[in-house]
C-alpha cells in the first residue's frame, strides 16, 4: 500500500543558532509480512525502508526502518538550524517508491 | 492365594504416584514462571544475537551517557514511544554516527537504525517501535571515536505486536 499524507512540525519561530525538534509522519501499514488476513493468508510484508531529511540539499538525518517500526511511521531529531533553508523530508518503500514533502523553515 | 494382596498394593502405589505425577506436571508450568520471573535470565532469539555480533563487531559496548526512555510496561506491543538520549558533544571530532534499535525477541531483530551529525546538535531521537512479547530492548549508539554505547532496557508487553 503507497504511503500517503505524510506530515511533518516544526517550529514557528526559530533563530540562527538555535536547536529545533523536527518531528515527522507519515500514513503506512507497515505490514510486518507476519500476519494472516481473515482466510489465513499470509500478508506480504510491505514496509516503508528509509527515511531520509535533507536542509538546503544536504542531508541532516536518516533512518533505516525495519518491521519493529510501528504503522505509520513517526519520528523526530534535532537539528541546529544553520540558516535559511527548506527542509526536504523523503520516504522510500521496499518498492522504491518514494514520497517527498517539502517545508520551508520560518525565521525570525 | 499370596499374589492377590500384592497386586493391590501395586495398584494403591501406581494410583499414588500418578496422583504426585500429575500434581507434579500441574505444578511445573508455575515453578518455570516463577522461576523465568525471579531469575531475570535475559533470553535473545539468535537473529539478536547475530544482529548484535555484527553491529559490534565482537567488541563489548559500554553502558554510560546513554538514556532510553520506554514504558516499563507497554499495554499495546504494537505501539510502543522509544525516546533515545546520547550525551554528545556533537563536534565534528567527537559526536553520535549511528543509533541502532535491537529487539531481543521480535520475529526480526533489526527495528530501526538512525544516521546523525554534527549539524543535529543534540543526539536525541524519538519513534514509535512494535514489541512481539515482553523483552529487552537494546540500543547501540556508535560514536565517532570508534566507541561504542549500550543500553538495554526490559519491557513488558501486555498485548503483543507483530502480528500472529
Amino acid at each position: 500500500m503507497a504511503a500517503r499524507n505524510p506530515r511533518f512540525k516544526l517550529p514557528k519561530n526559530a533563530r540562527i543558532g538555535d536547536v529545533i525538534e523536527v518531528k515527522t509522519l507519515i500514513m503506512h501499514p507497515m505490514e510486518t509480512g507476519n500476519r494472516h488476513d481473515k482466510y489465513g493468508k499470509l500478508i506480504p510484508r510491505d514496509i516503508i525502508t528509509t527515511f531520509v531529511a535533507k536542509y538546503d540539499g544536504s542531508q541532516v538525518f536518516r533512518a533505516e526502518f525495519g518491521t519493529g517500526i510501528s504503522a505509520n511511521p513517526y519520528v523526530s531529531f534535532k537539528m541546529r538550524v544553520p540558516g535559511p533553508g527548506v527542509f526536504e523530508f523523503a520516504w522510500t518503500d521496499e518498492h522504491g517508491i518514494k514520497t517527498v514533502a517539502t517545508a520551508p523553515l520560518i525565521l525570525i | 492365594m499370596a499374589k492377590m494382596p500384592e497386586r493391590a498394593k501395586i495398584s494403591v502405589l501406581s494410583r499414588r504416584s500418578l496422583l504426585i505425577s500429575a500434581a507434579a506436571a500441574a505444578l511445573s508450568p508455575l515453578l518455570a514462571y516463577a522461576a523465568s520471573r525471579d531469575t531475570q535470565t535475559p533470553e535473545r532469539s539468535k537473529e539478536f544475537e547475530e544482529a548484535f555480533a555484527s553491529l559490534t563487531g565482537g567488541a563489548k559496548p559500554v553502558a554510560h551517557d546513554i538514556a532510553v526512555d520506554l514504558p516499563e510496561l507497554a499495554d499495546n506491543g504494537n505501539f510502543v514511544p522509544i525516546t533515545i538520549t546520547v550525551e554528545s558533544p556533537m563536534t565534528d571530532a567527537d559526536h553520535v554516527k549511528t543509533i541502532h534499535i535491537l529487539s531481543t525477541l521480535n520475529p526480526r531483530a533489526h527495528v530501526a537504525t538512525f544516521q546523525l551529525s554534527p549539524i543535529n546538535a543534540v543526539a536525541r531521537i524519538q519513534s514509535r517501535m512494535r514489541l512481539a512479547k515482553t523483552q529487552d530492548v537494546v540500543v547501540l549508539a556508535e560514536l565517532s571515536t570508534g566507541e561504542m554505547l549500550m543500553s538495554t532496557t526490559h519491557v513488558k508487553v501486555t498485548i503483543g505486536g507483530c502480528g500472529d
